[in-house]
Parts: structure tokens; sequence; C-alpha cells
């Protein structure tokens, strides 16, 4: 980026909201996912709607590209930087501009960390739940651009159903408020869910609207053990079967078990072949009945031992255990490669299957675990980015993941987004006529191609 | 294109490619202690929600994981010992906070202080004169810190009141006026003229430990150096404070200095080690934290390295070493509101949360209510609070806003560093709040005299 370009960006934001040293080029050279990095030119953070446009337009008549980012825990690569680009940092913007306890909305700023909101409502009785593994620091802005999921997807969906509002700066530089706080709201196309999980190509969020919802009064964390995924895969059909939801239904396969446990020491066994993480909740007398039934189903399935856990705190630790799950598997191999293929519910026992037969197939090391109630898969490869033989493989065994992933009715990925990670899956499988509609849309609204270029597809201009 | 490899990211971005020209004069790289320690970080930012230093700035560089990568560049030979980079791993706080919730395992505390050791060694650390003359000079020496402690002590007794009184202080430096208020006041005689060398119990020995005086605990906190003794003694423990132990080489070695650490290291093997001990117990958490690591920091020594993992397997912190041995249940009454305050050393460096609790829970009448981010460093760290002041007092004022928000009347710190600061915190604000030792509340409920009164 030349002088001129990068005084004129300085003339926006002053000279001490601009970070072009190479020490903060390099640590912004990488988010969460593993593998990726580039250098941008410079970082730099705005404190108005007004200084946002600016960049924009100043990118839309200089040429550079603007990359916003949160926190940095991406998994597909959303926030790395592209050529000639400056990171637009959005942590900053962190403030919960307000909770309303009549319309059950928060309003926040994009830069809010998800379980600092979750403090904030549950302090006044209300829940927001989409609770992503990264939730102690991710933000919302970047929840709601990747529509994140989390561990109580199954019963109460994901960021995109919880988005009311969205107050964000076009490519362009325009600004705009889409949604409001009204629950019934058909004056014209549904702008906001176009926005959500746009992954940064379409817009920078500078407010969010989220619904909340009064918080259960009650739940209950159990843990079932089995021998084998099998066995743990029919006891979530089965409890599915019975019309029961639970809020959180994971699985953990023997690998993640062991690393899990190595790093949390709450006394997992690790010679099981698989665990379940159930948690029930809502009123009291519902908890306590499908409680009842739960527990038959995991030992009809052959669970060797189903645990409750006796306080608020033992619950707290084991969804913390089972949130560092990805990370965990670090110990075993230094490269972790994390996907999160998903297939509707009912496939979810001959996707593991087949995951463990490719991973046998291709002689790789894969931990797997996840959101077992949304059939949404963790399949996560243990290498190391040292050994460019055992990585190629990892590749060839991930295509053949998302193969099968597809042949079943799945999608590429469930919550993490297509970013730079999946994007020559989405070329080769995505649905008839979706990419080129997203092509001409970006097209239409960003036609200097300075919001994210080259995230989730590339487009010809 | 594919999934994996920087190149596949599409035609659009900027691979790295690092100017070698900047590094001509490239000083040496840091030797990592492990490489694994470097490679295992998966970069998922899990620990910038727990960082002192990232909360106070909101940068990536200021973060774990933008220090880890700083330092991997550096490593590589890619990146200078920029004065960026100095002052990224200077502002650390080395308080491990970011080892706690690592779910990947990273030894963060190990790659900074390796970074430190490198600028240390190539003459780069622009604190380097005002750090080498507390860690060559006066820490490894008792005699010489009982001198200039005697000293402060004078000082602090006679002229320190008239001195602040005629406003002497606002026509000195404003460094050197500070220095005034951060020391914690000189106990009136330290408690290796308090203590003996072999203390015993009344009753049948149950165990023989040895004790680690300290230096800040000898000198500025001598009673509850008294009341850990006398704690240990109604425990039926035998304790033995070898005469000739030095300073324990943390503060040494977490700047960066390991030639005194290891010197320091050897002489309290050889001083411990004389004496057959159940345990070596220790009342200040970033002395036991840092003995634990003996075997690691000597394990290259011939002579030493299985003396000092000896050592280490035998060092306990005070709290740990009571629940272990099932202390005795106290039964006296303390009538008091408290609240209590984790120490980066033993939260985070040896996973001591729960046995301090226990403690306080035993004691009869306390109320104890939990402080918000108990575990966030008070920003003491070591001699952080006076080389780097005005970060040090931003996570002061914070830990001190949390406290006053309990309510409680006592803030209970099982350290000296964290002691003396969150006092002068407290001080500063005029608040009524007191620090307190774990020790001396079990003490007072055991029924014993506080150690003031005893002489």
């Amino acid at each position: 980026m030349n002088t001129n370009v990068m005084n004129r960006l300085q003339s926006i934001v002053g000279k001490n909201n601009i970070y072009s040293s190479q020490e903060d080029r390099i640590a912004y050279s990488y988010d969460g996912t593993p593998v990726l990095e580039a250098l941008p030119d410079a970082a730099v953070r705005a404190h108005s709607v007004e200084e946002i446009s600016q960049i924009l337009k100043l990118a839309n008549e200089t040429g550079f590209s603007v990359i916003p980012r949160g926190s940095g825990t991406g998994l597909s690569g959303g926030s790395i930087p592209t050529k000639d680009s400056v990171i637009l940092l959005m942590n900053h913007w962190d403030k919960i501009v307000e909770i309303d306890r009549e319309n059950l909305t928060a309003l926040v700023q994009p830069g809010v960390i998800t379980a600092d909101l979750h403090h904030a409502v549950e302090k006044v009785g209300l829940f927001y739940p989409p609770d992503p593994g990264s939730m102690t620091i991710c933000t919302i802005g970047g929840n709601v651009a990747e529509n994140a999921g989390g561990l109580r997807g199954l019963k109460y969906g994901v960021t995109k159903n919880y988005v009311m509002g969205i107050e964000a700066v076009l490519a362009n530089g325009d600004i705009v408020k889409l949604g409001g706080k009204n629950v019934k709201d058909v004056s014209g196309y549904n702008l906001k869910d176009f926005l959500v999980g746009s992954e940064g190509t379409i817009a920078i969020f500078t407010q969010i609207l989220l619904k909340l919802i009064p918080k259960p009064k009650a739940q209950k964390t159990m843990l079932a053990y089995f021998q084998n995924m099998t066995n743990a895969a029919q006891t979530v059909s089965d409890i599915i079967a019975a019309h029961i939801i639970p809020a959180t239904l994971e699985f953990l396969d023997q690998t993640t078990i062991q690393c899990v446990e190595d790093f949390a020491g709450i006394g997992l066994p690790k010679n099981i072949g698989a665990l379940l993480l159930i948690e029930v909740d809502g009123h009291p007398a519902q908890v306590e009945d499908e409680t009842k039934q739960i527990i038959p189903i995991a030992n009809k399935n052959g669970a060797s031992e189903v645990k409750i856990a006796s306080t608020e705190k033992e619950a707290d630790d084991l969804k913390t255990a089972r949130r560092s799950a990805f990370a965990a598997l670090a110990r075993a191999k230094p490269t972790t490669i994390l996907e999160d293929a998903t297939v509707p519910r009912s496939q979810l026992a001959p996707m593991v299957d087949k995951i463990q037969n490719i991973a046998e197939k291709y002689q790789i090391r894969m931990g797997v675990f996840g959101h077992a109630g949304d059939g949404n898969l963790h399949p996560t490869a243990l290498t190391d980015e040292r050994d460019s033989d055992e990585m190629h493989r990892v590749e060839q065994a991930f295509e053949e993941i998302f193969r099968e992933a597809l042949e079943l009715g799945g999608t590429l990925t469930g919550e993490h987004g297509v970013g730079l990670a999946k994007k020559r899956y989405l070329e080769e499988w995505s649905s008839s006529g979706q990419k080129e509609l997203m092509q001409k849309l970006k097209r239409a609204l960003d036609p200097n191609n300075v919001l994210n270029p080259g995230k989730i597809f590339d487009v010809q201009f | 294109m594919g999934l994996l490899s920087n190149k596949n990211t599409g035609s659009e971005t900027n691979p790295i490619n690092y100017q070698k020209a900047a590094l001509v004069n490239f000083p040496g790289s840091i030797e990592i202690p492990n490489e694994e320690t470097i490679i295992n970080c998966i970069h998922c930012g899990m620990c910038l929600s727990v960082c002192p230093t990232y909360q106070l700035t909101g940068m990536e560089k200021s973060s774990p994981r933008g220090r880890i990568r700083l330092i991997k560049i550096v490593a590589e030979g890619n990146l200078d010992l920029t004065p960026n980079f100095i002052d990224e791993m200077d502002f650390c706080l080395d308080c491990q906070a970011c080892q706690t919730v690592c779910p990947a395992g990273v030894k963060f505390g190990q790659l900074v202080e390796a970074s430190r050791d490198q600028i240390a060694n190539v003459g780069k650390d622009p604190q380097h004169f005002r750090k080498r003359f507390f860690f060559r000079f006066i820490f490894p020496s008792h005699a010489r810190l009982k001198i200039i402690a005697a000293m402060l002590r004078l000082y602090q007794k006679f002229l320190q009141k008239i001195l602040r009184k005629i406003g002497f202080f606002h026509l000195l430096p404003k460094k050197l006026g500070r220095m005034d208020q951060l020391a914690p006041k000189i106990s009136d005689k330290f408690s290796d003229k308090i203590l003996k060398e072999d203390m015993r119990p009344k009753g049948e020995i149950k165990y023989r430990v040895g004790f680690l005086k300290g230096c800040l605990m000898n000198v500025m906190f001598a009673d509850i150096n008294k009341d850990t003794v006398d704690v240990l003694l109604e425990n039926d423990c035998e304790v033995i404070m070898p005469k000739n132990q030095v300073c324990c080489g943390s503060l040494a070695a977490h700047n960066g200095d390991f030639k005194s650490a290891k010197s320091l290291a050897k002489k309290n093997i050889i001083a411990f080690l004389a004496h057959d001990l159940d345990a070596i117990v220790i009342n200040s958490a970033g002395c036991s934290a840092f003995m634990k690591e003996y075997g690691e920091l000597l394990q290259d020594d011939p002579e030493y390295s299985d003396k000092a993992k000896e050592l280490s397997a035998k060092v306990k912190d005070v709290h740990e070493f009571l629940v272990e041995i099932d202390f005795k249940q106290p039964k006296f009454p303390v009538q008091k509101k408290i609240t209590y305050h984790d120490a980066c050393h033993l939260a985070h460096s040896q996973q001591i949360t729960d046995e301090p609790r226990r403690i306080l829970q035993a004691i009869p009448g306390l109320e104890i209510v939990e402080l918000n981010e108990s575990t966030m460093c008070c920003g003491s760290a070591g001699i952080y609070n006076m080389v780097r002041y005005d970060d040090s007092m931003k996570l002061l004022k914070r830990k001190v806003d949390n406290i006053v928000d309990t309510q409680a009347e006592v803030v209970i710190a099982a350290n000296p560093g964290c002691a003396g600061q969150i006092e002068y915190g407290l001080r500063n604000r005029e608040i009524d709040i007191k620090v307190m030792n774990p020790m001396t509340l079990l003490k007072m409920s055991y029924g014993l005299p506080p150690a003031g009164e005893t002489e």
C-alpha cells in the first residue's frame, strides 16, 4: 500500500489507530484456522460507523481490500488477510447497548464477547442460546458473520435463529439498518438474514439486535459411557425417536476423550470407546421426566455407566471440557485439522462408520467428536504440518469424507463457514444455482471486490 | 488448489515472505526449550480471554497467541529482536493464566522466559542494569537484602513520615517517590531472628519438614512466616529452617537471568538435602512454583540433575501440604467477612485453587464471598510493578474494584507479592479493607496468640 493511501487512511481513523509495524502485521496474519497465514499491509481501528464507511469508500477508490476481524477464532480462514489488505479490527466495539426486558431483545455492538452476553442476560433471567466452542473469546459479530452454532443447537437452533436486526456498512460505504424489534415483519425482502453467514464478504456489522428467551428454570447434565461409537450413535437416534430433544447431545470418541481428560483432569475413563454428554433443560418436572426416560435408553444400548452431574460446577466442568476438545487434541499431534461435515441426524451412525473406515484407509489418526444430536460432526485429523506426505493423505481423506457426507444428504460445513478452507469443495459441490446466485449478489453489492475478497468463492468481474 | 497449504488460499492472498535483508545483524535465535511447546499452539485463541495484557490493549500482539507467533518467527530467524518485540516480552506479566486455559498444553511461561534470556544475553534489555542489580546483587544474598531492608525499616520508622509530611517526594522524580509507596512495611524483626533452625512440636513428631523463609517473606512478612511455622507445629511437624538456604532464584529466572537462578538452586539443593525431610513447605507461591521446577532447570547438569529432581519432588505449597496431611480442624470462631484472591503462582503455575479455600472453609465463623476475576493477576508479578508501573496500576485498579464489590472486610492473599501490591492499592485509595494470609487466620482459629505477642 503506497504512502499516499496510508496517509488518507490515517486522516480517517487517526495516527494512533493504524498498526503497520512488522510485529502487528505478523500478529494479524492468522486466525484459528490451521496452516493458513498471510501478512496484511496494516490493521486499523475505526471508532464510528462513519469512519468505517469512509474506509470502504477509500478502498473502492484506491483498490485495497478490507478484512473484518473480531477475536480471530474462526475455523475456515474468514479473517485471513488477502493481497493488499487492511485488517479492520472490530474487537473494541464491545458495548452491550441495551437489554430490553419487555421485548426480550439485546442490542449489541459486534465486538461483544459471546460469553459476556450470556452472563449479562442471564443476570436478568434471560437466555441467549448460541454457544460456540470458543464462546469465552469469540465475538457476536463473528458469530453472525459465520452463522455460528454450538452445543445447544439441537434444541435451540443456531445464531441465525436469534438475529432480529442488523445495522451495517455495505461495501460501497452505504449505511443500512435491517430488521428490528418486531416479531412479525414482512415489509419487503428478509435482508438481515442474507447478511447472516455472509462471512464478511457483503457488509461490516456495526450493531446487532438479538432475540432472547426466558432462561430455562432447571437443567440436568448427564454422561453416558459406551464401548463403541455405534452404540452411542444408536442411543442418539433412540432419544430423538422417543421425542426428547435435549439442549445438548454431544459425543466424543476414545482419542478425544483421552486428550480432553489429559487437559481437564475431570475423571473421564480413558478406556471407553465413546461417551455422550447429554443436557436436558426446561421446567423442573419435564427435566426430571426426560432424565428418567434417557437413562434406560442408554442402558438398553449397552451403556456401561450413566452419570448425572451433582452440582452446577460439575456440569459446567463437563461442558467446558467438551468445548476444549478441538484444541486438546493438539496434545496428541502438533497439527489438528478440524472439519465440520454435517449430515441429517438420522445418518449419524452410518457417517461415523464411514469416517472411521476412511481414517483407516488413509492411515490417518482421527479424533471424532461433535454435536451428535444435530448431525454436526467434527472429524479431526491429528497430524503434523511438517510431514508433507501425511498432510497429502489428510487432504485425500477429507475429500472422501465430504463426498460421503454429501451422498448421505449432508453439507460441507455445519457451523464453521466456507471461507478459504472449504472454498474449492464448494466449487465442486454447491447445490444447483446456489453458487451462481451468490456470485451475482456479490458482484452487484461489491463491484470492486473490496470486502473480504476470495472468501467462499472467487468471482470474475 | 487444495485445502491445506498456504498456496491454496487463492490467487488473492499475500504469502508470507519475511524480509531477510533486515536480519543482517541478527544476533542469534531464541533457544526454544522444547520445540513442542511452540508447535503445539494451534492458535485457537482460548488464551486471549484470560490474558491481562490483552484485556488492557485488545491488541493481538499483546496476547499469548500473538507472542507465541512472534517468538516463533524470531526463533526461525525471520524477525530481529526489535524494540517492539522486546517490549512485548517485557509487557507480559508471566502470570501464566494462559497455561491454565490452554487445552493444547502449551508451556507459555517457558517460551517467554527463554525469550527474555536471549534478550538479556545480547544486551538489549532496556531495564538491564536495574534487573541485574536486583537479581545478581541483592536477592542472591540474604545478608545484603537484610542490610537494605534494615535501612528501609529505619527510614520507614523515622524519616518517612516527616518526609511525606513536608512533601519531600514531590521534589523527587516521580518514579523514586513511588518506590517509597510501593515497598510494604519492613517487619520489626526479620523472621530468621524470631524462628530457630530446628523447631519441634509439643507432642509426637509426625512429619519432618523443611521451611523456606523466602526473601520478601523474611524481611517484610516475618509475622506470616511465624504464623506458618506455628500452624505446622500445631500439625505435629518438626520444622527445619536450614541456615544456609538462599533466595529460590525465581525472580531472576522469570526475567531471563538463568545463570543466577541455577547457581541459587544449587545452593538450596545442598542446604535442604542435607536434612532428611518428608517435605519442603513454602508459603510464598512464586518460590514453591519455581522450586518445583528445579528438576527441569538443572536437567542438563550432570552433577545436580538427580538431586534437583529429588528436591523438586519434595516441594509443597503450605496449603497443598496441609490438605494432604488432613490438617487439624480449627475450632475457635473468627467472625469476619472475607474474600480470596488467587495468586498466579498458586492458581496458574501450580493449579492450587481448592486447597486454600478448603482451609478457609474449615474456619468457623468466616463468611467467604467469591471474588470476581479472582484468578486474574493483580499486577505485582515479581518486580513488574516497579519496572512497568503504569500497566501494573491498571491491573491493580481492576483488582481493587473487584475486591470492593465483594463488601468483604478482609481480602486473603497467600503470596507476599500480591499482599504488598493489594495493600498498596487499598491504601492509595484509602479503602478500609485489610489484607491477611490464610495462615494467620488458621492460627487464630487454632486459638494461638498472634505473632507479635509471642515473643
